[in-house]
């Protein structure tokens, strides 16, 4: 999806510069931010560091050559993790644009899809997405059909599809609820049909406007790769698991926090950039 | 050649009826200005036209054709029919040749090639040439209002509705697309217009309209409608008309 790129350059935005330092800016106010942060980082260290059983948390979590020796092997198997959401996206991103398209048809023709669409999405964002990955999981492969494959790794990713395209599916609604009907009526009177309004005209709109929301339950999808696990599935946090197993220490885990953190901190920082310029672009155009 | 006939036009948004009866024929070439005040049923009369609003009663014949009738094909009549919206409603996704392409590639079924040729000679003569890959944020009001009026002309219509075209504009952009109507209505177009610019109504109409409540309370060459009302209603709406400084 292209976004086009800021070339137009509207009124500067007043007000409101940065939210982490809280705004007005100013060398004075810089330094009343960097004086309290290291006041409360500083204060919270000192409580953990002095806390009866840091030693042994030290040597348990952050024991630096069982780091180092469980790092790389759990690097490798986090490729499963990001085959499983590279793969689980694609599928969410249409699937979701499908049902958020059926529910916004009008006309009474259409109820029973706006129906089944509607209680699509309340039932997969009503179960607990553990739940769904154990019962698709373990439960259909144990049906036993020849045609229908028993891999783990395929039925987490059918879960994880199913779950985030009911949430997806809700966002894609909004962004097209949230194009204006005059739109549709500008389309319409060009004698565009009902399906080339949505597709070329409500649509493209409608997407642009939610890709930071997309982008922030995509964060959510990467982290959530980690329960395809308790299937058995061999990923980076299964791996932790065993080399926790192995050595009787929990530091494996750590390491599985920092590589997710490396990949979805600047999908996040990503996200928040895109939130801030649609801002911009909605206050210049107003 | 007659274009349009309306007969009996009645519409309502819930217990609010807007068109009372509404009974009015548009010859070929004509120009036919709609006056009235805000809410008597100008802009609903224009969107009943074009069907983007399903009709309570009445029939609409266009061309011979009755278009009101259930099952006719509004997709293929709303391509002979265009309309200007007040808020322009340009599509701001796309730039200005795609928003006039729309239509005649999609709609129409042009290749890309003679869609871009019909829009690039539009274009020109309405003095956008310039414009043609700018995205509509970046154009003035008059500017937007002129690439709506170009991207409902590329479908080629036999009737254009012109739904208060300048209302939203500043008055200083006001003439430059009044210049463009002009220019249409010389060209021999057929226009219905829903406006309040009286002194526009008076140089560019065949027929001014008096829309009140929901009914034509009376027509007639403009120079009878602002100069001899016959109406006491019409003559009351002028008063304050002339009363604010606008005719």
């Amino acid at each position: 999806m292209a976004l086009r790129e800021g070339e137009r350059s509207g009124p500067e935005v007043t007000g409101r510069t940065s939210r982490i330092l809280g705004g007005r800016g100013g060398g004075r106010s810089l330094a009343i931010a960097a004086g309290s942060t290291v006041l409360v980082f500083g204060a919270l260290a000192l409580v953990v560091v002095n806390s009866p059983g840091w030693d042994d948390v030290r040597a348990s979590f952050f024991y630096w050559p069982q780091f180092q020796e469980s790092f790389p092997d759990i690097l490798e198997q986090f490729g499963t993790n990001v085959k499983l959401f590279l793969l689980a996206e694609v599928f969410i991103l249409v699937w979701a644009l499908v049902l958020a398209v059926l529910r916004s048809l009008p006309g009474p023709v259409f109820f029973p899809l706006r129906l089944m669409s509607a209680a699509y999405t309340d039932v997969f964002r009503g179960i607990p997405t553990i739940l769904l990955i154990f019962l698709l999981g373990f439960g259909v492969p144990a049906l036993q059909i020849a045609w229908v494959p028993k891999s783990e790794f395929v039925w987490a990713t059918v879960a994880l599809v199913l779950v985030y395209s009911a949430y997806v599916s809700e966002v894609y609604r909004a962004g097209i609820d949230s194009v204006h009907p005059s739109q549709e009526a500008a389309a319409r009177s060009l004698g565009l049909s009902q399906t080339k309004t949505l597709r070329y005209v409500i649509v493209p709109q409608a997407v642009r406007r939610v890709v930071p929301p997309l982008l922030n339950d995509f964060i959510g999808l990467q982290k959530d790769t980690a329960l395809v696990a308790l299937l058995g599935v061999l990923e980076a946090f299964r791996q932790s698991q065993i080399e926790v197993a192995g050595s009787f220490n929990f530091t494996p885990y750590v390491a599985t926090a920092v590589i997710f953190l490396v990949l979805t901190i600047p999908l996040t920082r990503l996200t928040d950039w895109l939130i801030a310029r649609n801002r911009r672009r909605e206050l210049a155009r107003a | 050649m007659t274009a349009l006939e309306l007969h009996g036009l009645r519409k309502s948004f819930g217990a609010n009826e807007v068109l009372r009866g509404i009974d009015l024929t548009v010859e070929e070439h004509e120009v036919v200005c709609l006056i009235g005040a805000s809410g008597s049923g100008k802009s609903t009369l224009l969107r009943c036209v074009n069907l983007l609003e399903p009709l309570d009663g009445g029939r609409i014949v266009f061309h011979g054709d009755e278009i009101s009738a259930p099952g006719a094909d509004v997709n293929r009549v709303r391509r002979q029919i265009g309309i200007v919206f007040q808020a322009f409603n340009l599509f701001p996704h796309m730039s200005v040749l795609r928003n006039v392409t729309l239509g005649p590639r999609k709609a129409l079924h042009l290749s890309r090639a003679e869609a871009e040729a019909r829009a690039d000679e539009l274009l020109v003569r309405f003095g956008l040439a310039e414009k043609r890959d700018a995205y509509p944020d970046s154009l003035s009001g008059g500017q937007q209002q002129r690439v709506a009026i170009v991207r409902a002309l590329a479908l080629r219509p036999k009737l254009m509705l012109l739904d208060e075209i300048t209302s939203a504009l500043d008055p200083e952009l006001v003439a430059e697309v009044l210049n463009v109507v002009r220019e249409l209505a010389a060209g021999g177009m057929t226009m219905l217009i829903a406006t309040h610019e009286m002194g526009f109504a008076r140089d560019i109409a065949s027929r001014v309209c008096f829309l009140d409540a929901g009914v034509i309370l009376e027509q007639g060459p403009p120079g009878q409608i602002f100069s001899a009302p016959r109406e006491q209603r019409t003559k009351q709406f002028l008063a304050r008309i002339v009363e604010a400084g606008r005719l």
